[in-house]
């Protein structure tokens, strides 16, 4: 993604110091609407955006409205879907709408707080390797190369291990969803700052950073200011799709045995614990299945969506 | 070329010591191997002391590096240390291991980059028709699936298929506990016959995931190539719409995907961990998973090493083919 021709790079760079007059500010709406009304174009994207909402809205409000808690076990085990329990029992006769929505909450709640960790810390790393150049971004390189070697499941796997440990030496009462997602936003970060700081070892050679500098910006405000606002539609996009990754690499975690322990619950953890129902009591596997793919799609769906929303050059064809 | 390759190999080297520095900081983390054992009973500091001596635990963290690390590097890859289990060499376990997982990874990353490329060219190609939206929509119904859900759906039908088998007095055909330990036997069709029952639903499981990315990346960097002014300017000169695809568009889009791909290697090992639990393969993913459940320090670093070695030789050969894929990249 250059930043050539996108539509955000073709923005006038708000003046330093200066108030933003009003043209600057009907400019700057205007690109969004731009960016807005292909996004709403985007049937795939705007059923996405309407899915994940729907399911957020299901996680956490859906428990206040749902009949049952999940604390409630004592119902028949293993009951079938009916008009009562609409997903079904499980294996100690908990309500499975109910353990559901509950499994919702806490994939979503990690799944976004991996997008934003991973997010902040990638864009600043990647800022400021890519803008101070020189040992700064050698090191920092070097720091990414160096992680890009193992496996991040591994990686993960190993850190959480060591978390069972510090959660029964700090006796936390195991509540563990909240390291899973700490370590996985510690991990996931090294794409994105690659691409950023890729993408400002070429805009800060660009005049308007040059005038900037001349006016005497400092360089904070010539970074966050001037240099990433202009990638800010990368960073919307890996942000999107990183949900996704961090949904599937917590279940896969989860799924090994070393990621969410109980009492703590998350999709991934339901698969694994119902993995041998798949033949006699499919509805225990299949419910958390396709609760996954609904959440990762949706949001696969808007992320594609964003990406063409900003950088319609893909979309603008052909040979 | 010759040069370069001992050039990038050198400077791989530092890269190697952080990176096992880093790992042992990591496993250090882990926990006390012998925690476990010592709340199964009570031990007397006797038998405490004497465990720990075997484990090296005893000493300090830098000179336990050291003395790891040397070995290392001599061939010695250090042993299991967990009580009841203790003794067995890491490295003969874990390169057998690393056998049995590279066999199946690199017949399977080959197929999903071959399939993924092929779909992803002529989805580009023929630009929103139907075949191009059909590959779209598979392949993000596959990019939003866990791995271990398809490959336990896989299983499940696996075992649905053989019982159909078995009723219709064929053998049973799918193997869903790993390949045999000690090979396999009978006469040629035979062999074929359990080796494709054996490699069959793990090879499509991690196929379905890798065909995801590497078809929607292809068919990205194909339609950037496409549109490009010397595509165009090909085909204003006159050449076929085959030759412009194939000699001018297909070779630079081939470049991301290298990239792509040799990045990925990584993450194939962290698939070959789950496919593996699913279908109990004795390869990598099990090894790793027991060995940082039980905390084995040795074995965990020995296969964190293994893996970088492993990723490094493949980006080394990533950068090989950029040159030959545009002479405008010069190696040396």
């Amino acid at each position: 993604m250059t930043e050539i021709g996108s539509p955000v790079a073709q923005a006038p760079a708000p003046q330093s110091g200066g108030e933003a007059s009003t043209f600057d500010t009907t400019t700057a709406r205007k690109q969004w609407q731009v960016i807005l009304r292909r996004f709403t174009r985007h049937k795939a994207a705007l059923f996405g955006l309407v899915l994940f909402v729907v399911l957020v809205l299901f996680a956490f409000l859906g428990g206040v409205f749902w009949k049952y808690s999940y604390t409630d076990l004592g119902f028949r085990r293993y009951l079938p879907p009916s008009g009562d329990h609409p997903f079904g029992t499980d294996r100690l006769g908990g309500d499975m709408v109910a353990l559901i929505i509950r499994g919702i909450q806490f994939s979503l709640q990690i799944a976004l707080m991996v997008a934003f960790l991973s997010t902040v810390i990638g864009v600043v790393l990647g800022a400021v390797a890519g803008y101070m150049r020189g040992w700064v971004d050698t090191l920092i390189s070097r720091f990414i190369d160096l992680l890009l070697v193992i496996p991040s499941l591994v990686i993960a796997a190993v850190l959480v291990r060591n978390s069972f440990v510090v959660s029964v030496a700090g006796g936390s009462g195991g509540s563990n969803w909240l390291i899973v997602a700490l370590y996985l936003g510690l991990i996931m970060w090294l794409s994105i700052a690659r691409v950023i700081r890729g993408m400002v070892l070429s805009l800060r050679e660009k005049e308007f950073v040059e005038a900037a500098r001349a006016l005497g910006a400092s360089t904070f405000r010539i970074v966050f200011r001037h240099i990433l606002p202009n990638t800010v539609d990368v960073i919307i996009v890996n942000a999107t799709l990183a949900i996704a990754q961090a949904v599937l690499l917590e279940a896969a975690l989860s799924f090994i045995g070393l990621g969410v322990q109980s009492p703590d619950t998350s999709l991934g953890l339901m698969i694994s614990l119902n993995k041998n129902e798949l033949t006699l009591h499919p509805w225990l596997f299949l419910t958390p299945f396709v609760f996954i793919v609904l959440i990762s799609l949706a949001v696969n769906f808007i992320g594609d969506g964003l990406r063409d929303a900003f950088d319609p050059r893909q979309k603008r064809v052909k040979a | 070329m010759f040069r370069y390759i001992i050039r990038r190999l050198l400077i791989s080297i530092p890269l190697l010591i952080v990176a096992s520095f880093l790992c042992f900081g990591l496993v250090n983390a882990m926990g006390d191997p012998l925690g476990e054992w010592k709340l199964q009973k009570p031990r007397t500091p006797a038998e405490i002391t004497a465990a720990y001596e075997r484990t090296g635990y005893n000493k300090p963290f830098m000179e336990r590096y050291v003395a790891w690390a040397g070995d290392f590097v001599t061939g010695d890859w250090g042993e299991s240390v967990v009580p009841g289990n203790a003794g067995k060499p890491v490295k003969d376990e874990l390169l057998k291991a690393f056998g049995v997982t590279l066999r199946l990874i690199l017949g399977a990353e080959l197929i999903a980059l071959l399939l993924g490329i092929a779909v992803g060219v002529i989805g580009a190609v023929r630009q929103y028709s139907i075949f191009d939206y059909t590959a779209t929509g598979i392949s993000f119904a596959m990019f939003s699936m866990p791995l271990f859900c398809v490959a336990l759906v896989l299983k499940a039908g696996g075992i649905e298929l053989n019982n159909w088998l078995e009723s219709i007095g064929a053998d049973r055909w799918i193997i869903t506990a790993g390949p045999p330990g000690d090979g396999f036997g009978g006469s040629f069709g035979e062999q074929v016959f359990q080796y494709s029952g054996a490699y069959i639903l793990p090879t499509i499981s991690l196929v379905v995931i890798q065909f995801a990315l590497y078809s929607r990346f292809q068919r990205a960097s194909m339609l950037e190539t496409l549109n490009a002014d010397y595509v165009r300017t090909a085909q204003a000169k006159g050449i076929s719409e085959a030759r412009s695809i194939f000699r001018h568009a297909f070779r630079n889009a081939l470049i991301p995907i290298i990239t792509v791909s040799s990045l990925n290697i990584g993450a194939g090992f962290g698939g070959a961990v789950i496919t593996e639990t699913v279908f109990s393969w004795s390869g990598m993913g099990k090894f790793i998973v027991e060995a940082i459940t039980k905390i084995e320090p040795y074995q965990v670093l020995g296969f964190m090493m293994l893996t970088a070695v492993f990723i490094i030789v493949f980006n080394l050969i990533a950068d090989i083919l950029y040159a030959f894929l545009d002479p405008r990249i010069r190696l040396d």
